[in-house]
């Protein structure tokens, strides 16, 4: 895999809704080798204060254009949110290891994967939805209000089945997409299912639970402040049975059924 | 016309000669191969590995990093697979790179352990030198061994009698004077001290009432401590007669020349690393010019030659 350090023009830089924004820069070499669940270390700026580059997840690509969704939740995302068109951005990508998908063409396994994503975790789930060609997953997104949700136009327009779950029941099913999930498996024969998700570490370890209790394969895509992002520091690590992985280096994306958090 | 030659980085640290004085720091590059393909290896002076225990190491509860204002804490516990899958797995990257490798060693509960991988890393001839992680805070120890004179000089002497390899002790700044632990690792025949490793630090998540690491407190590095270490070095280089390698918060050329200035005859770049793994790199060619510019021969035209002051 080629990863390489980068200076990368900001094309645009716009919030989205809430407090999440959409940034667009160029980028051919990571364009051309992004893989959906793989990420970015970017430097928000030229000083030592913020230190550290932030992971965040590539959401897409389409010709030499890389696209980032990101919430503004820090000093970090704040100065990030900062950075306008014709900015020149420090970049560290692909890095790590995305999800693990097969190019459906049997028509009888259409419908056979699941994405669910909490809050910020439509992310790299769009990006994987869009490469899984010949198949149109069954998406749940989960928010907290009917104004939180995210992309949900963008896996409209890639042919998905989108389900909704709010926590104030602003739309779609009252609670949590989790609790959605663990519906929809009791109702609808899913057993060639697997299950792909992206959120908050408590949604991930429902989903990892959720999926063990019904036969289901599932890939998740953890989240981790990281000082390196390649490897080198050990500090992102998660308890799996095999010890513990770093986060930005063996995963983000790793089988439910691996972790023991 | 010949070729005026260019300024001479290279230095002398015990018996072993490093082409340029930059090398990267333990804990900070891995076993080098996480770095393949970011920046080219073969032109760092040195390597010095993450440290090896004897038995693999889990490493720490995480988290294990946080950021800090112009710093990080981290407690990662030396993580780390043990000598043997180091020598089965790890060496091999490191010797295909032809430069000085330097191996970090640690004990996890008696100090003998130093002298069971010291005896194991002396028959390997591929290793250039042996660093004494004796200043790791994050194993739970009520006191290191680089908090102790006594213990430090009996340690490095044991040490000595076991190789000829150059011995380089890293010393902790959590101490009253770092410059009597560094005389002790004189005396007792430590071919150069290398300081500082982190210092001992805390961050609280006031929302959940938590400290920000899985293990409490960790070590804190980054720019954030690099005025603590300048002086640190600036002292010991002012009490020792060995080589001193400088590292605390080096992220560019200039930060790398106070340390020169203040009596170091090499450094580490540390922390940088995870922020621009290819910044020792820039720092050679900082340094190359610097010295061209200022018509610099050699490097010990400056290590220690601070001036006064003067407004």
């Amino acid at each position: 895999m080629e990863t390489a350090l980068l200076k990368v023009r900001v094309i645009s830089n716009k919030k989205l809704k809430c407090n999440y924004w959409h940034l667009e820069f160029e980028c051919g070499m990571i364009a051309r080798n992004a893989r959906p669940g793989q990420f970015v270390e970017v430097k928000v700026n030229h000083l030592m204060d913020p230190l550290l580059r932030r992971p965040l997840s590539i959401h897409g690509v389409s010709g030499t254009r890389v696209r980032i969704i990101y919430e503004v939740i820090g000093k970090g995302t704040q100065i990030l949110s900062e950075q306008g068109p014709g900015v020149f951005l420090d970049v560290i990508g692909p890095l790590g290891k995305g999800f693990e998908y097969g190019q459906i063409t049997n028509k009888a396994d259409k419908q056979k994967n699941i994405l669910v994503a909490g809050g910020m975790g439509v992310a790299p789930l769009v990006f994987l939805a869009q490469r899984m060609k010949g198949s149109r997953p069954l998406v749940l997104i989960g928010a907290k209000t009917k104004e939180h949700i995210l992309c949900e136009k963008e896996f409209k327009s890639l042919g998905c089945k989108i389900k909704i779950a709010t926590d104030d029941g602003s739309r779609g099913f009252k609670g949590r997409v989790t609790d959605l999930l663990k519906d929809l498996l009791s109702t609808v024969n899913c057993q060639l299912s697997t299950i792909y998700a992206c959120g908050p570490q408590p949604m991930l370890k429902a989903v990892a639970r959720i999926s063990c209790e019904n036969n289901l394969a599932s890939q998740l895509s953890l989240e981790r402040h990281m000082a390196c992002g390649f490897g080198a520091c050990l500090g992102c690590v998660v308890s799996t049975k095999s010890g513990y992985k770093r986060v930005c280096k063996d995963g983000p994306v790793f089988a439910g059924e691996e972790l023991t958090w | 016309m010949v070729k005026k030659p260019g300024p001479d980085l290279s230095v002398k640290i015990g018996s072993l000669h490093l082409k340029n004085p930059v090398m990267v720091a333990s804990g900070t590059f891995g076993y080098a191969e996480e770095f393949n393909g970011l920046l080219d290896l073969k032109k760092l002076g040195a390597i010095v590995t993450k440290t090896i225990t004897i038995k693999p190491r889990q490493g720490n509860l995480p988290p294990r990093t946080c950021e800090t204002p112009s710093g990080m804490l981290n407690s990662i516990g030396l993580e780390n697979p043990g000598i043997d899958k180091f020598i089965g797995d790890k060496l091999p990257f490191l010797k295909k790179l032809g430069i000085p490798i330097i191996i970090s060693i640690a004990s996890e509960d008696d100090p003998g352990e130093f002298c069971i991988l010291a005896e194991r890393l002396d028959k390997i001839s591929a290793i250039s030198a042996i660093e004494l992680n004796i200043s790791c805070p994050n194993l739970q120890k009520n006191k290191l061994i680089s908090q102790d004179a006594r213990e430090t000089f009996a340690l490095i002497s044991a040490l000595r009698k076991l190789t000829r390899k150059c011995l380089i002790t890293k010393l902790s700044p959590n101490v009253t004077s770092i410059s009597d632990i560094a005389l002790a690792a004189q005396e007792a025949g430590s071919d150069a001290v290398a300081l500082i490793n982190t210092l001992a630090g805390m961050s609280i998540d006031v929302h959940k009432r938590t400290p920000k690491l899985g293990s409490w407190s960790g070590g804190l590095s980054g720019p954030a401590i690099r005025p603590v270490a300048v002086k640190m070095v600036w002292d010991v280089y002012n009490k020792i007669k060995i080589p001193i390698i400088g590292m605390g918060g080096i992220m560019d050329t200039e930060s790398a020349l106070e340390f020169f200035l203040a009596g170091a005859t090499a450094i580490s770049v540390g922390t940088a690393n995870f922020i621009n793994p290819g910044i020792s790199l820039d720092i050679i060619s900082g340094l190359e010019k610097y010295m061209a510019d200022g018509g610099i021969q050699s490097l010990s035209n400056i290590i220690g030659k601070l001036k006064e002051c003067k407004d």
